[in-house]
Order: C-alpha cells, then structure tokens, then sequence
C-alpha cells in the first residue's frame, strides 16, 4: 500500500515545510540561550519575543500574556492547578464540562481529591453546552469556569462569547482550552473575556512539544514549574527557541490561511458528511451540524466496532481514530460520545475524520468508497446486525 | 501491535455466517463493552461438531479469535472441542496483546456456550460443562434510535 490519506489532522498535523525551515538554524546556528548575556545569544531573546508578539496580536493581546509550554496538556493542567490554589481562599468550586480533553478531566479529578469541587456540566445532543445550566451552576464559592473553545472528538464549537460573558458578570475567572480550535477559527480574547486560554503547536501544522497559555494581565496563578526566571518568573526552564519559532511561524501561517482554508475544508468536510450520510444506511453525524470546527467530521455506524474499522481502513492507507473502547485502552467507549447521549455500542462504531489543508476531493472521494465497502462486511460479520434484520423481518 | 496471525485471520476471517437450525448456538458479551461474539455448531449423532459458523461484533482480536476458535473446532468431538481454552486459541495466534486476552475467554465462553445449548436441546450432559455466564442482554438498555 504506498498511498496515505492522513484524515486525523485533529491527533497531530504535518509540520508545515516552511516551518521547519524557519526553525532549523536555531537548532545549529542561533543555538545561544536566550539569557546568556553576549550577542550571539541575546539575538535569540529578540527572536523568541518576535514570536511572542506574533501570537499575541492573532489573540488581540499584549505579548507579555503570552507564557510558552511544552505543549497544551502544561498549559491545561498550569491553568487549572494553579488558578484553584491561588484562588483558594475565595473558594473552592470549579466548573467544566463532561467533554473536556483528559488534559482537563484529569487535573479536575486530582484538584476534587484535594479537597475542591468541580461541577461537571453536561451538554445537549449536538455537544453545546448549555448556558442556564452553567447559570444555575454558579456558587459564591465558584473560582473558575474552564470551557473547551471547540471539541476534539466532534468538533462541535462551544459558545464562548456567552461562556465568557457569564463568568465576568459574576466575576470568575474564565478559562478555555483552545488547543483545536486556535488557528483554526478566529479568537478574540477581549470579545469572548477569556482570562486564560491553552494552545499547542502540532495541531496547526507547528513542532510537537510547544505550545502556550495566554494568562490575562492581573490574573494572579502561580509559576507551574520552579527554577530560573524565564517567561517571566512564570515558567521556569530554558526556551525551547526552535520551539517558540515553529509555534509563531506556524500560528501566523494558520491565520493567514485560515479563512481561505477553513472555506475549502468545510466544502470538503460537507461533501463527505453528505456522501457518507447519504450512501451508508444507520449511520449518524456526531456533533452539531453547523456550529463545528471546519475540518472534523464523526461519525456512528450502528452495529460495528470502531477498532475493526480502523484497521481495515489503515489496510486501505487511510488514517483515522475512534471513540471505540478499543483504541482508549479502558473498557469504555469515548466520555463525549455517552456525554451527547449515544448508547455504549454506538459509541463503539464511531469513526473521526479530520481534514488538513492538503486533503483532496479525490481522498474523499476514495475514503467514502471504501468505508462503504468495509462498513458493509464488518455488519456482515456482525450478530447486532443479524439481530437487526430479523427484528426488521419479523 | 497485533501478531501476523491475528491480522491475517482478522483480514480472512474463517467460517463467517450462521447455520440454519443449527444444533447449538451461543451468544456471549457484552454490546456495552463493545464485544458480541455468536457461535453456531452443526453435530452430527456421533457427537463430532461437522460444521461451525460465527458473528462477532467486535475488535480485531475479537474476530481473529473467533476465527481460530472455530477452527480449533471443527471436525473435533464433543469432548475435543471442550479442550480448547482460550489459551489454546491464544497460542495457536501467536499471541495477543495483554488488553485483548479478554477476547479469547470470550471465544472459549462462546464455544461453551453453544454446546450448552445443544446439551439443553438434546437432554444431554457434557462432562465439564458449565451454564454460560455471560449474556449479551446482561446490563442492556433496551434502546431503540432513530436513524
């Protein structure tokens, strides 16, 4: 099989070329740490905070509210840990949602078992939170509310305009995890009153290992990691500069090209929704049918597992992930999935497509072929199925 | 992450589809936890199983393992076929990896679970034989969508 579709833009992208130019000399020419004193290395401050600066405007915000991370899982666990223990003493309840990444679960989960609380709202069908519940969910004890800007799994974009809105009338600290939707579609921090935001730099066709949270000016969080005085005192640790320019480049690219790419992935995106819609029978689109990011697409197919299907579509060269047990290494089937109310062995049968900026009509076209093909032996093989027809025959 | 073995039998699974008036059938897991697997075996009066069909609902393991049990199976007597445990549909893989051994038991139950229902048809008793404890419709929701 020499052809590979890459459809999972959504796990990682390719680093762009460009990108990876403009980082190869700080790895064997502008190799100085960016504190050393001499020259040739202070050049390298000025570069980091070039790029600083460049992702600083795309959000509407100063360049010193931007903290560099080694990724979006660090900024999403600095945000949470931090903010509840500085803000400690006004309270100790916080709130996210039931489809956040596990980068947020699971530091929520570790916060509850050091003595906070944390409301997990729940979403309707198409995965959008619901406003009244957050209202309701507000206590005088509230210190954060923690919303994802736009889901990975189904991409579904979350109201954060009035999320944000919400949480300066009662005057709570408002962060979101922005790692799928930054350069994707447009964010303005100001607008949505985000005080925190987490991004990361693969996702938008930058280096793995970098990413940054953005911590407005006056939001009191603690250094994450100790030790010199780096970003501002805030994270300590020598700047990953090949990093840091890879991130900026990658995250002007995204936003140069976004509007012009976000147009083509979602004609794209809505021909393969309607194909697969249209030409495989039980089969449901996940997530909401509008209101998603530009390149993702998922879907269930009743009465198949999702392991299988990515086997047999990886056999095919076509790259692609699911909520299935299987993949997730636990007994159960993705947590957003069962959060927009699908039942167990439908969320089994899920598939994730995401698209890139070099996703063809061709690949779609081929993708949908064979997933029709495969869809239709795995149902073969399959005793629901059998179940099925014979209800239906009955 | 899978054995050559597994992929191959996952790729050309044997004996798919079901027996008509089959002599046994059995059913076991769970949809919730994302395996079914459906045995269906043909005896003849000398008590040797001529013919074994499956279904699975399932991942790559679950299939691969199906296959080979019915393999494993077929032609063999009643008491040749209560032989073959999951390590046996394991080992005659190549393996699985440690979060899918759980899809061989499921195999062997499934095994064991036809001839359960071909004992209870027949009146007979099998040395060893045990009533199947799994049951798909165990902790089911009955849940119909529409689509």
């Amino acid at each position: 099989m020499d052809r590979l579709i890459y459809l999972d833009n959504a796990a990682t992208t390719k680093t762009a070329p460009e990108v990876v130019e403009a980082m190869l000399p700080y790895f064997t020419e502008n190799y100085g740490n960016p504190s050393s004193v001499y020259g040739f290395a202070a050049k390298n401050k000025e570069a980091v905070y070039m790029q600083r600066e460049a992702i600083a405007d795309i959000l509407g915000v100063e360049a010193k509210e931007i903290y560099f991370t080694a990724g979006g899982s660090e900024a999403d666990n600095w945000a949470l840990k931090a903010a509840a223990e500085s803000y400690a003493s006004k309270g100790n309840h916080i709130i996210t949602t039931k489809i956040e990444h596990h980068a947020i679960l699971h530091t929520a989960e570790y916060l509850e078992k050091r003595g906070f609380e944390v409301t997990y709202l729940d979403v309707d069908e198409d995965g959008v939170v619901k406003l009244e519940e957050l209202k309701a969910a507000i206590r005088p004890t509230t210190i954060l509310i923690s919303v994802m800007f736009a889901n990975n799994e189904i991409g579904t974009i979350q109201p954060i305009k009035e999320i944000g809105k919400i949480a300066k009338e009662h005057g709570i600290l408002f962060h979101t995890d922005a790692v799928q939707a930054f350069g994707q579609i447009p964010i303005s921090a100001d607008d949505c009153h985000i005080d925190m935001l987490s991004a990361s730099g693969h996702k938008l066709n930058g280096p793995k290992g970098i990413g940054f949270l953005y911590i407005r000016t006056g939001v009191k969080i603690r250094s994450f990691i100790h030790g010199g005085a780096q970003e501002r005192k805030r994270r300590a640790g020598t700047e990953n500069v090949p990093g840091i320019i890879g991130m900026g480049t990658a995250a002007l690219r995204a936003v140069e090209t976004m509007e012009e790419r976000a147009k083509e992935e979602t004609k794209l995106r809505d021909y393969l929704i309607k194909r697969v819609m249209e030409e495989i029978p039980y089969t449901k689109l996940n997530g909401h049918p509008v209101k998603r990011l530009p390149n993702n697409a998922n879907f269930s197919f009743r009465f198949v597992e999702g392991e299988s299907l990515l086997i047999m579509l990886d056999m095919k060269g076509i790259c692609a992930s699911s909520g299935s047990a299987c993949t997730s290494g636990s007994l159960d089937p993705s947590h957003v999935l069962l959060a927009i109310g699908l039942p167990h062995e439908i969320a089994h049968g899920s598939l994730r497509l995401t698209l890139g900026g070099e996703t063809t009509r061709e690949e779609i076209d081929y993708t949908v072929d064979c997933l029709k093909e495969i869809v239709k032996n795995l149902r073969e093989m399959s005793p629901l199925y059998e179940d099925f027809l014979k209800k239906q025959g009955a | 992450m899978y054995s050559e073995k597994v992929m191959e039998h996952f790729q050309n699974p044997r004996n798919v589809g079901e027996i008509e008036n089959a002599s046994g059938v059995g059913t076991v897991g769970n949809a919730k936890c994302g395996d079914i697997m459906r045995i269906y075996l043909d005896i003849d009066e000398n008590r040797i199983i001529r013919d074994v069909k499956f279904k699975t609902f399932g991942c790559g393991a679950a299939v691969a393992t199906s296959s080979m049990a019915t393999e494993l199976v077929k032609g063999k007597t009643i008491e040749e076929a209560m032989k073959v445990t999951n390590r046996a549909v394991m080992e005659a893989l190549d393996g699985l990896p440690p979060v899918k051994v759980h899809c061989s038991l499921l195999a062997e139950e499934a095994i064991h679970a036809a001839l359960w229902d071909y004992a209870e048809k027949h009146g007979i008793k099998i040395e060893g034989l045990e009533k199947p404890k799994s049951d798909i419709h165990e902790g089911e929701e009955e849940e119909e969508e529409e689509y």
